[in-house]
């Protein structure tokens, strides 16, 4: 008899023996729920006051001002600004040496550099390099695609995307301990405060 | 533009209930009273998790996969016999194809005007169609992108127009305004891609964790890319949707500029006329304004969407589409102005054979649909009417598909010589490719509709959560 490998079950036996040897090596970290984004956003605001800095808010629209109180920073406005750079020089570099260079036309004897000509596509691609940047620094930097990631292991977790709010303090932060930060998060008038498995 | 939502706990809840009226006297508000994050998602997730569509959608994705079919046997009888099966002919050489061309790029156009050019304007009205809006330019810039290579003679060598290191050792030609268009619509199509896609992330996550279905949960499970909906995540996504609505704007005005100057670089009479770039751009966004009316007021009655799509959002559209159109006017009085006033007799013969030439009728069908119909738009009630609303912005449809045969056809069919003039007439192969492209764009619609949320959920969660956003004015 052949046996079939349930992956479900060995999901559920792993997420079994996971919360049977919890540990701190186990624990990703605790997560507390919010039903407002004025709630989450207090709370975020005072989890940095404490010193607390690897932690990340789950809501389901974005917040703004919310990634700022987390410490969280960004740097794809340059790294867009110099992708639409170097997409417009090398379009203009490709034109001139098309036309100069590697394939000259004499056409009544108009100028070879007819630069005018060129601005067209130079704008095209300083346009697409810059785009092309956004998208994927936004998903690259992100970490995106991540097939896994702890927080997914929390049930209620899928309301994230759908009408609650979540801030969760890892366990890998310096400042982490489990009781504390559970007395910590509890003091913040939450709905549940959770541990996450990793 | 968001701020804290410390603002969200001070309205009373009775000031949200009540529908706010504007100046004007009609229901100003973006979302109908009482809307919680849950009837949100539960109004647009529900149509994509549950199995059934109305009788509705099965129709209309019958007669579409229908045309579909005609598409892809006219394309396939085009490949095995070339472009004589068409029309077109010396002088005449431009035809239907590149008509269509014309047209699906410009009904592209409104999409991109509403997701980026509202979003850089804080305009909160964008909310509820801009997705949708999105979805058909991406269709419609296939459709179009599809014409151009398909009156190439031999299309499969399509390729030749990139910049690729070919063994022949040659360039394509940098100075000609065709390239541009590839270059053009290539970019467009790819940034229209990315901004929908980088928009759509978020809501096929919730769809992710709302599904109840293995294959849907694995479905927008791989779509959404492992997004967990965490504050780093939203930063670098709204920074970068911010981003690329800003690079979409002045890129949807290279669009259309370019392709106008297909035409006006030549020196045929009719085309060769700087009005053309934003004469152009304006027709692209009343046309793609009128399609998207066209396709939104029976979804929302069929998916009973009235409460997301207000009846406010109708009514801004047909103003712009109106606005739009007046410009559209505009132009075509500039165009028979200037022939007169040029003083060159080709220039002016254009303008007389255009209006009372063999193709006259096709003309005065022209100034029916796009100019003298859309006056109708001066009335508040025709434009709040979603059935009278719906026909007018057919008549615009057409119009405009009628505008630019207008500018190929009768420009190109009687020139300079006397004896080169020539007549063109469209072919059953012709009218194939293009209700057989219409097929193509609704086929693409109907999918989209049935397997990806058409309204924002995230957004639209955002103006649940700022009442006043959704009321204001």
């Amino acid at each position: 008899m052949r046996m079939r490998y349930d992956w479900e079950l060995s999901i559920c036996l792993m997420g079994f023996m996971g919360r049977v040897i919890m540990t701190n090596d186990s624990l990703h970290g605790l997560a507390a729920e919010f039903e407002t984004d004025a709630g989450l956003m207090r709370a975020a605001e005072q989890a940095y006051a404490l010193g607390y800095r690897k932690m990340d808010g789950y809501t389901p629209f974005p917040i703004e001002g919310l990634g700022k109180a987390l410490g969280k920073t960004n740097r794809i406005p340059l790294l867009v600004l110099l992708a639409g750079i170097l997409g417009g020089c090398s379009a203009y570099f490709m034109e001139w040496f098309a036309s100069v260079i590697s394939y000259p036309l004499n056409i009544g004897g108009r100028p070879l550099h007819s630069w005018p000509a060129f601005i067209p596509i130079t704008f095209e691609l300083t346009v697409l390099g810059a785009s092309l940047t956004a998208f994927f620094c936004s998903l690259g930097l992100s970490g995106l695609p991540q097939p896994y990631h702890p927080m997914f292991n929390l049930p209620e977790f899928e309301r994230a995307s759908q009408d609650r709010f979540f801030l969760c303090i890892e366990a890998a932060d310096p400042q982490f301990d489990t009781p504390r930060t559970r007395s910590f998060l509890e003091s913040l008038d939450p709905l549940t405060v959770k541990e996450v498995a990793k | 533009m968001k701020g804290v939502r410390e603002k969200t706990e001070t309205i009373p809840p009775n000031e949200q209930k009540r529908t706010r009226m504007a100046p004007l006297g009609y229901p100003s508000n973006l979302l109908a009273p009482g809307q919680t994050y849950e009837s949100v998602n539960e109004t647009i997730g529900s149509i994509v998790l549950r199995n059934r569509q109305p009788a509705t959608w099965w129709i209309g994705f019958v007669l579409a996969f229908g045309l579909l079919m005609l598409f892809f046997l006219a394309v396939s009888w085009l490949l095995i016999r070339g472009v004589g099966l068409w029309g077109i002919n010396i002088p005449v050489a431009w035809g239907f194809a590149i008509v269509n061309f014309v047209w699906w790029v410009g009904i592209g156009h409104a999409g991109t005007f509403i997701s980026a050019i509202l979003l850089l304007m804080f305009q909160h009205w964008r909310t509820a169609i801009n997705r949708f809006a999105e979805a058909m330019t991406l269709f419609a810039v296939a459709c179009a992108g599809l014409m151009p290579l398909l009156h190439l003679g031999r299309p499969w060598l399509f390729y030749y127009l990139f910049p690729y290191p070919d063994t022949m050792g040659l360039w394509p030609q940098f100075r000609s305004p065709l390239v541009w268009d590839v270059f053009a619509v290539g970019t467009y199509f790819i940034v229209s891609l990315l901004f929908w896609y980088l928009g759509l992330v978020p809501d096929v996550a919730t769809l992710r964790d709302r599904a109840k279905k293995r294959w849907q949960k694995k479905f927008y499970g791989t779509l959404a890319l492992g997004w967990r909906n965490s504050a780093a995540h939203w930063q670098r996504q709204q920074i970068a949707y911010l981003l690329l609505a800003g690079l979409a704007t002045p890129l949807v005005l290279s669009v259309h500029s370019v392709v106008s100057l297909d035409f006006a670089v030549v020196i045929v009479p009719g085309w060769h006329s700087t009005i053309f770039p934003p004469y152009f751009v304006a027709g692209a966004i009343y046309s793609g304004f009128a399609m998207v009316l066209n396709i939104i007021i029976p979804v929302r009655k069929v998916y009973h969407l009235e409460s997301l799509i207000t009846e406010r959002y109708l009514n801004n559209m047909a103003n712009i589409m109106f606005v739009t159109g007046l410009m559209v006017a505009y132009g075509y009085v500039i165009e028979a102005f200037m022939s007169w006033y040029s003083g060159d007799i080709f220039e002016q013969y254009m303008m007389m054979n255009r209006t009372f030439g063999p193709y006259g009728w096709v003309f005065w069908v022209l100034m029916l649909c796009n100019v003298l119909v859309p006056q109708a738009l001066w009335s508040a009630r025709i434009r709040r009417n979603p059935l009278t609303l719906f026909i007018v912005a057919l008549f615009i449809n057409i119009g405009m598909w009628v505008e630019r045969f207008v500018i190929v056809v009768t420009s190109l069919h009687r020139d300079f010589m006397p004896s080169a003039w020539g007549m063109f007439y469209p072919t059953f192969w012709d009218w194939s490719i293009l209700f057989g492209s219409v097929g193509l764009f609704l086929t693409l619609l109907f999918l989209f509709v049935r397997f990806f949320p058409m309204i924002s959920m995230s957004e639209s969660r955002e103006l649940v959560a700022e009442p006043q956003n959704a009321n204001a004015l």
